[in-house]
Protein backbone atom coordinates (compact mmCIF):
# COMPACT_ATOMS: atom_id res chain seq x y z
CA UNK A 1 0.00 0.00 0.00
CA UNK A 2 1.47 3.46 -0.74
CA UNK A 3 2.42 5.56 2.18
CA UNK A 4 1.51 8.89 0.67
CA UNK A 5 -1.98 8.26 -0.07
CA UNK A 6 -2.68 4.81 0.90
CA UNK A 7 -3.99 3.42 -2.41
CA UNK A 8 -2.38 0.34 -4.00
CA UNK A 9 -2.97 0.99 -7.35
CA UNK A 10 0.25 0.35 -9.92
CA UNK A 11 1.12 3.43 -12.22
CA UNK A 12 2.25 2.66 -15.76
CA UNK A 13 5.49 4.59 -17.61
CA UNK A 14 6.03 3.36 -21.00
CA UNK A 15 6.36 -0.88 -20.57
CA UNK A 16 7.60 0.40 -17.06
CA UNK A 17 5.21 -1.05 -14.03
CA UNK A 18 5.99 1.84 -10.62
CA UNK A 19 4.75 1.02 -7.51
CA UNK A 20 2.60 4.09 -6.43
CA UNK A 21 5.48 4.86 -4.00
CA UNK A 22 7.96 5.20 -6.77
CA UNK A 23 5.40 7.22 -8.92
CA UNK A 24 5.53 9.50 -5.83
CA UNK A 25 8.83 9.73 -5.36
CA UNK A 26 9.18 10.91 -9.63
CA UNK A 27 6.62 13.37 -8.95
CA UNK A 28 4.08 11.90 -11.33
CA UNK A 29 0.85 12.68 -11.95
CA UNK A 30 -1.84 10.47 -11.27
CA UNK A 31 -4.92 9.38 -11.44
CA UNK A 32 -7.22 7.64 -9.12
CA UNK A 33 -6.92 9.68 -5.87
CA UNK A 34 -9.52 10.68 -4.10
CA UNK A 35 -7.93 13.98 -4.37
CA UNK A 36 -7.15 16.02 -7.42
CA UNK A 37 -3.33 16.72 -6.59
CA UNK A 38 0.12 14.68 -7.25
CA UNK A 39 1.79 15.18 -3.48
CA UNK A 40 5.43 14.79 -5.59
CA UNK A 41 5.42 18.35 -7.47
CA UNK A 42 6.36 20.97 -5.45
CA UNK A 43 3.46 22.84 -6.90
CA UNK A 44 1.21 25.50 -5.23
CA UNK A 45 -2.52 24.12 -5.33
CA UNK A 46 -6.03 24.78 -4.58
CA UNK A 47 -6.98 23.45 -1.43
CA UNK A 48 -10.19 24.93 -1.54
CA UNK A 49 -11.58 22.77 -4.14
CA UNK A 50 -11.52 19.67 -1.32
CA UNK A 51 -13.34 20.28 1.61
CA UNK A 52 -12.38 17.77 3.98
CA UNK A 53 -14.33 17.30 7.17
CA UNK A 54 -14.44 15.01 10.24
CA UNK A 55 -10.91 13.84 9.24
CA UNK A 56 -9.05 14.87 12.62
CA UNK A 57 -7.46 13.04 14.97
CA UNK A 58 -11.09 12.99 16.71
CA UNK A 59 -12.44 11.90 13.57
CA UNK A 60 -15.25 14.44 14.03
CA UNK A 61 -16.19 17.59 12.89
CA UNK A 62 -17.54 20.35 15.27
CA UNK A 63 -19.10 22.95 13.89
CA UNK A 64 -16.99 27.02 14.61
CA UNK A 65 -13.94 24.99 16.07
CA UNK A 66 -11.42 24.47 13.64
CA UNK A 67 -8.95 21.61 14.07
CA UNK A 68 -6.41 23.09 12.24
CA UNK A 69 -4.67 26.63 12.70
CA UNK A 70 -1.76 28.63 10.43
CA UNK A 71 1.01 29.21 12.06
CA UNK A 72 3.18 31.55 11.09
CA UNK A 73 6.66 31.17 10.77
CA UNK A 74 8.71 33.23 8.92
CA UNK A 75 11.84 32.08 9.79
CA UNK A 76 14.49 31.23 7.06
CA UNK A 77 15.77 27.94 6.56
CA UNK A 78 19.54 28.22 7.49
CA UNK A 79 18.07 30.91 10.60
CA UNK A 80 20.05 27.94 12.57
CA UNK A 81 23.03 28.30 10.94
CA UNK A 82 22.89 32.11 9.69
CA UNK A 83 22.32 31.97 14.16
CA UNK A 84 25.82 29.98 15.06
CA UNK A 85 27.42 31.76 11.53
CA UNK A 86 26.97 35.21 13.68
CA UNK A 87 27.93 33.74 16.60
CA UNK A 88 31.41 32.53 15.25
CA UNK A 89 31.66 36.59 13.77
CA UNK A 90 31.08 38.12 17.46
CA UNK A 91 34.17 35.86 18.17
CA UNK A 92 36.59 36.94 15.69
CA UNK A 93 35.59 40.34 15.82
CA UNK A 94 36.37 40.43 19.95
CA UNK A 95 39.59 39.09 19.00
CA UNK A 96 40.14 41.19 15.91
CA UNK A 97 40.92 38.27 13.78
CA UNK A 98 40.38 38.38 9.79
CA UNK A 99 38.47 35.00 8.77
CA UNK A 100 38.67 34.59 4.66
CA UNK A 101 36.24 31.92 3.52
CA UNK A 102 38.38 29.94 0.45
CA UNK A 103 35.52 28.75 -2.14
CA UNK A 104 36.26 27.29 -5.89
CA UNK A 105 36.17 24.12 -7.48
CA UNK A 106 38.16 20.87 -7.04
CA UNK A 107 41.33 21.37 -8.71
CA UNK A 108 41.60 25.48 -8.91
CA UNK A 109 44.59 25.14 -6.80
CA UNK A 110 43.26 26.46 -3.51
CA UNK A 111 45.71 24.32 -1.27
CA UNK A 112 49.10 25.31 -3.36
CA UNK A 113 47.51 28.90 -3.06
CA UNK A 114 47.20 28.97 0.42
CA UNK A 115 50.57 27.30 1.20
CA UNK A 116 52.43 29.81 -0.79
CA UNK A 117 50.20 32.66 0.79
CA UNK A 118 51.23 31.03 4.18
CA UNK A 119 55.10 31.75 3.14
CA UNK A 120 54.51 35.20 1.79
CA UNK A 121 52.44 36.36 5.85
CA UNK A 122 55.82 35.32 7.57
CA UNK A 123 55.02 35.52 11.15
CA UNK A 124 51.79 36.64 10.68
CA UNK A 125 49.48 34.39 13.37
CA UNK A 126 47.37 32.46 11.37
CA UNK A 127 45.20 29.22 11.25
CA UNK A 128 43.53 26.82 8.47
CA UNK A 129 40.83 24.94 8.71
CA UNK A 130 40.41 22.49 5.89
CA UNK A 131 37.01 21.19 4.24
CA UNK A 132 37.21 18.27 2.44
CA UNK A 133 34.67 15.11 1.94
CA UNK A 134 37.78 12.74 2.92
CA UNK A 135 41.29 12.36 3.35
CA UNK A 136 43.78 14.83 5.44
CA UNK A 137 46.08 15.21 2.87
CA UNK A 138 45.08 18.93 2.68
CA UNK A 139 45.72 19.86 6.03
CA UNK A 140 49.18 17.70 6.10
CA UNK A 141 50.21 19.91 3.50
CA UNK A 142 49.34 22.88 5.48
CA UNK A 143 51.10 21.99 8.47
CA UNK A 144 54.42 21.48 6.60
CA UNK A 145 54.18 25.07 6.20
CA UNK A 146 54.28 25.13 10.32
CA UNK A 147 50.57 26.45 10.90
CA UNK A 148 48.19 24.94 12.39
CA UNK A 149 45.36 23.16 10.67
CA UNK A 150 42.46 21.59 11.35
CA UNK A 151 40.81 18.80 8.84
CA UNK A 152 36.96 18.51 8.71
CA UNK A 153 36.08 15.71 6.81
CA UNK A 154 32.48 16.07 5.66
CA UNK A 155 31.58 12.48 4.72
CA UNK A 156 28.91 12.83 2.05
CA UNK A 157 28.67 16.51 2.97
CA UNK A 158 28.91 18.79 -0.34
CA UNK A 159 29.88 22.28 2.03
CA UNK A 160 31.10 23.86 5.08
CA UNK A 161 28.54 24.87 7.40
CA UNK A 162 28.94 27.12 10.34
CA UNK A 163 28.56 24.32 13.44
CA UNK A 164 31.43 22.77 11.86
CA UNK A 165 33.56 25.92 11.77
CA UNK A 166 32.36 27.00 14.96
CA UNK A 167 33.90 23.11 16.41
CA UNK A 168 36.83 23.29 14.49
CA UNK A 169 37.35 27.25 16.02
CA UNK A 170 36.83 25.59 19.83
CA UNK A 171 40.46 23.40 19.19
CA UNK A 172 41.90 26.31 17.09
CA UNK A 173 44.50 28.22 19.66
CA UNK A 174 42.39 31.54 18.44
CA UNK A 175 44.70 34.57 18.99
CA UNK A 176 44.14 38.50 18.96
CA UNK A 177 45.34 39.74 15.30
CA UNK A 178 45.08 36.53 13.61
CA UNK A 179 44.32 34.86 10.14
CA UNK A 180 41.84 32.32 9.91
CA UNK A 181 41.83 30.80 6.39
CA UNK A 182 38.95 28.33 5.55
CA UNK A 183 39.36 26.48 2.58
CA UNK A 184 35.64 25.05 1.83
CA UNK A 185 34.90 21.68 0.24
CA UNK A 186 35.74 22.35 -3.56
CA UNK A 187 32.22 23.06 -5.10
CA UNK A 188 30.58 25.87 -6.68
CA UNK A 189 27.44 25.46 -5.94
CA UNK A 190 26.72 24.85 -2.48
CA UNK A 191 29.08 26.78 -0.50
CA UNK A 192 27.43 30.18 -1.44
CA UNK A 193 24.35 29.77 0.71
CA UNK A 194 26.13 28.96 3.83
CA UNK A 195 27.65 31.79 6.07
CA UNK A 196 30.10 30.77 8.30
CA UNK A 197 30.97 33.53 10.27
CA UNK A 198 33.75 35.12 7.80
CA UNK A 199 34.80 38.39 6.67
CA UNK A 200 35.03 37.38 3.37
CA UNK A 201 34.48 35.00 0.49
CA UNK A 202 37.36 34.39 -1.82
CA UNK A 203 36.64 32.78 -4.72
CA UNK A 204 39.41 31.01 -6.33
CA UNK A 205 39.14 29.95 -10.67
CA UNK A 206 42.26 28.79 -12.36
CA UNK A 207 42.36 29.84 -15.92
CA UNK A 208 42.10 26.07 -17.31
CA UNK A 209 38.42 25.83 -16.15
CA UNK A 210 37.16 27.79 -18.84
CA UNK A 211 36.29 31.64 -19.32
CA UNK A 212 32.44 31.50 -19.07
CA UNK A 213 32.61 29.46 -15.42
CA UNK A 214 31.29 32.72 -13.16
CA UNK A 215 28.62 32.81 -15.59
CA UNK A 216 27.33 29.13 -14.89
CA UNK A 217 28.15 29.53 -11.63
CA UNK A 218 27.24 33.11 -11.07
CA UNK A 219 25.84 32.10 -7.11
CA UNK A 220 29.05 31.66 -5.74
CA UNK A 221 30.85 34.56 -7.88
CA UNK A 222 27.86 36.99 -6.98
CA UNK A 223 28.15 35.71 -3.18
CA UNK A 224 32.35 36.57 -3.27
CA UNK A 225 33.72 39.75 -1.94
CA UNK A 226 36.91 39.15 -4.36
CA UNK A 227 38.06 36.73 -7.24
CA UNK A 228 41.44 35.29 -7.37
CA UNK A 229 42.20 34.22 -11.07
CA UNK A 230 44.51 31.69 -10.81
CA UNK A 231 47.36 29.45 -12.50
CA UNK A 232 47.88 32.53 -14.86
CA UNK A 233 51.01 31.36 -15.79
CA UNK A 234 49.57 28.55 -17.95
CA UNK A 235 47.19 30.69 -19.66
CA UNK A 236 49.25 31.55 -22.95
CA UNK A 237 49.35 27.49 -22.91
CA UNK A 238 45.57 27.33 -22.90
CA UNK A 239 44.72 29.98 -25.33
CA UNK A 240 42.58 31.66 -22.38
CA UNK A 241 41.29 35.09 -22.73
CA UNK A 242 41.83 36.51 -18.97
CA UNK A 243 39.45 39.74 -19.84
CA UNK A 244 36.88 37.96 -20.90
CA UNK A 245 37.27 35.92 -17.74
CA UNK A 246 36.90 39.29 -15.66
CA UNK A 247 34.38 40.23 -17.70
CA UNK A 248 32.13 37.68 -16.91
CA UNK A 249 33.08 38.05 -13.23
CA UNK A 250 32.04 41.32 -12.93
CA UNK A 251 28.41 40.65 -15.57
CA UNK A 252 27.59 38.43 -11.95
CA UNK A 253 28.80 40.66 -9.84
CA UNK A 254 29.67 44.38 -10.42
CA UNK A 255 31.58 44.83 -7.31
CA UNK A 256 33.82 42.14 -7.07
CA UNK A 257 37.14 42.75 -6.60
CA UNK A 258 39.92 40.71 -8.96
CA UNK A 259 43.18 39.73 -9.01
CA UNK A 260 45.61 37.92 -11.43
CA UNK A 261 47.80 35.64 -9.63
CA UNK A 262 49.92 32.54 -9.73
CA UNK A 263 50.89 30.17 -6.95
CA UNK A 264 53.43 28.41 -9.12
CA UNK A 265 55.66 31.36 -10.11
CA UNK A 266 54.81 34.14 -7.60
CA UNK A 267 52.97 36.36 -9.54
CA UNK A 268 50.14 38.49 -8.35
CA UNK A 269 50.55 36.84 -4.81
CA UNK A 270 52.50 40.06 -3.13
CA UNK A 271 49.27 42.17 -4.09
CA UNK A 272 46.97 39.09 -2.49
CA UNK A 273 49.01 38.77 0.06
CA UNK A 274 48.52 42.77 0.59
CA UNK A 275 44.85 42.45 0.60
CA UNK A 276 44.73 40.33 3.16
CA UNK A 277 46.98 42.78 5.61
CA UNK A 278 44.82 45.59 4.66
CA UNK A 279 41.86 43.87 4.87
CA UNK A 280 43.71 42.66 9.03
CA UNK A 281 44.41 45.93 9.54
CA UNK A 282 40.33 46.99 8.81
CA UNK A 283 38.91 44.17 11.14
CA UNK A 284 41.81 45.88 13.67
CA UNK A 285 40.32 48.85 13.58
CA UNK A 286 37.02 47.70 14.16
CA UNK A 287 37.76 45.41 17.01
CA UNK A 288 34.96 46.07 19.86
CA UNK A 289 33.89 48.76 18.03
CA UNK B 1 22.17 22.16 -4.97
CA UNK B 2 22.29 20.75 -1.50
CA UNK B 3 18.29 19.86 -0.51
CA UNK B 4 18.60 17.18 1.77
CA UNK B 5 20.25 20.54 4.04
CA UNK B 6 18.02 22.29 3.55
CA UNK B 7 15.73 19.53 4.58
CA UNK B 8 16.97 19.38 7.51
CA UNK B 9 16.62 22.75 8.15
CA UNK B 10 13.41 22.93 7.35
CA UNK B 11 12.79 20.19 10.12
CA UNK B 12 14.76 22.00 12.14
CA UNK B 13 12.51 24.95 12.37
CA UNK B 14 8.79 22.73 12.32
CA UNK B 15 10.57 20.70 15.38
CA UNK B 16 11.43 23.83 17.37
CA UNK B 17 7.54 24.98 16.42
CA UNK B 18 6.19 21.91 17.73
CA UNK B 19 7.21 22.31 21.04
CA UNK B 20 7.14 26.44 21.05
CA UNK B 21 3.43 26.18 19.90
CA UNK B 22 2.70 22.48 21.01
CA UNK B 23 1.02 20.42 17.80
CA UNK B 24 1.61 17.73 17.05
CA UNK B 25 1.07 17.22 13.16
CA UNK B 26 1.06 19.64 10.25
CA UNK B 27 -0.84 19.43 7.58
CA UNK B 28 1.15 21.92 5.07
CA UNK B 29 4.32 23.82 5.16
CA UNK B 30 4.64 27.28 3.08
CA UNK B 31 7.54 28.10 1.74
CA UNK B 32 8.77 31.36 0.13
CA UNK B 33 11.87 30.42 -2.26
CA UNK B 34 13.67 33.16 -4.45
CA UNK B 35 14.02 32.70 -8.09
CA UNK B 36 17.90 33.08 -7.24
CA UNK B 37 18.15 30.96 -4.34
CA UNK B 38 19.33 27.86 -6.48
CA UNK B 39 17.13 25.19 -5.02
CA UNK B 40 16.08 23.05 -7.25
CA UNK B 41 12.14 22.45 -6.33
CA UNK B 42 11.81 18.68 -7.58
CA UNK B 43 14.81 17.74 -5.34
CA UNK B 44 13.37 19.93 -2.29
CA UNK B 45 10.22 18.11 -2.46
CA UNK B 46 11.59 14.44 -2.43
CA UNK B 47 14.03 15.48 0.29
CA UNK B 48 11.31 16.93 2.16
CA UNK B 49 8.93 13.48 2.54
CA UNK B 50 12.38 11.29 3.16
CA UNK B 51 13.69 14.10 6.28
CA UNK B 52 9.99 14.39 7.56
CA UNK B 53 9.49 11.08 8.57
CA UNK B 54 9.30 11.00 12.30
CA UNK B 55 9.02 14.36 12.91
CA UNK B 56 5.49 16.17 13.02
CA UNK B 57 5.43 17.01 9.37
CA UNK B 58 5.98 13.39 8.21
CA UNK B 59 3.37 13.15 5.16
CA UNK B 60 2.34 17.04 5.37
CA UNK B 61 1.90 18.64 1.83
CA UNK B 62 5.21 20.66 0.50
CA UNK B 63 3.36 24.43 -1.18
CA UNK B 64 6.14 26.87 -2.59
CA UNK B 65 5.77 30.21 -3.32
CA UNK B 66 7.98 31.59 -6.06
CA UNK B 67 9.37 34.76 -5.14
CA UNK B 68 10.75 37.06 -7.83
CA UNK B 69 14.73 37.74 -8.52
CA UNK B 70 15.57 41.51 -8.21
CA UNK B 71 18.58 43.46 -9.19
CA UNK B 72 20.37 46.70 -9.42
CA UNK B 73 21.93 47.32 -13.00
CA UNK B 74 25.41 48.97 -12.20
CA UNK B 75 24.67 50.96 -15.81
CA UNK B 76 20.94 52.82 -15.60
CA UNK B 77 21.25 52.44 -11.88
CA UNK B 78 17.93 51.19 -11.61
CA UNK B 79 16.18 47.86 -9.80
CA UNK B 80 14.60 45.95 -11.86
CA UNK B 81 12.89 42.34 -11.54
CA UNK B 82 14.93 39.50 -13.98
CA UNK B 83 13.28 36.16 -14.50
CA UNK B 84 16.46 34.58 -15.19
CA UNK B 85 19.86 35.37 -13.04
CA UNK B 86 21.71 36.18 -16.39
CA UNK B 87 19.03 37.87 -18.53
CA UNK B 88 20.40 41.41 -19.13
CA UNK B 89 18.52 44.91 -17.95
CA UNK B 90 15.02 45.30 -19.34
CA UNK B 91 15.52 49.05 -19.36
CA UNK B 92 18.94 49.93 -20.86
CA UNK B 93 20.22 46.19 -22.34
CA UNK B 94 23.05 46.27 -19.81
CA UNK B 95 24.78 42.85 -18.74
CA UNK B 96 26.61 44.03 -14.94
CA UNK B 97 23.41 43.28 -12.23
CA UNK B 98 23.74 42.63 -8.38
CA UNK B 99 20.91 40.77 -7.11
CA UNK B 100 19.39 42.64 -4.44
CA UNK B 101 16.15 40.20 -3.63
CA UNK B 102 15.73 36.27 -5.13
CA UNK B 103 17.96 34.57 -2.38
CA UNK B 104 15.24 33.86 -0.03
CA UNK B 105 14.46 30.57 1.64
CA UNK B 106 11.85 30.44 4.14
CA UNK B 107 8.76 29.32 5.63
CA UNK B 108 6.39 31.36 6.04
CA UNK B 109 3.77 29.05 7.58
CA UNK B 110 2.29 25.76 9.09
CA UNK B 111 -1.08 24.48 8.83
CA UNK B 112 -0.83 22.44 12.08
CA UNK B 113 -3.43 20.11 13.90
Amino acid sequence: MCTVCGCSGKVMVGDLELTHEDAHRLGLAHHHHDHDHDHGAAQSHDHAAAHHYGQGPAGVSVPGMSQARLIEVETSILAKNDAIAAANRRVLKALGALAVNLVSSPGSGKTTLLVETIRRLGDQPLAVIEGDQQTSNDADRIRETGASAIQINTGKGCHLDADMVARAMDDLALVPGMMLFIENVGNLVCPAAFDLGEDAKVAILSVTEGEDKPLKYPDMFTAARIALINKTDLAPHCGTDLDLIEANLRRVNPKIQILRVSARTGDGMEAWAGWLRGRLVEKTLRRGG
Amino acid sequence: MHEMSLAEGIRAVIEDQARRHGFRTVRTVRMEIGRFAGVEKQALAFCFDVVMRGSPAEGAVLEIIDLPGRALCYDCGESVELNDRLDPCPLCGGGRLMPEAGDEMRIKDMEVV
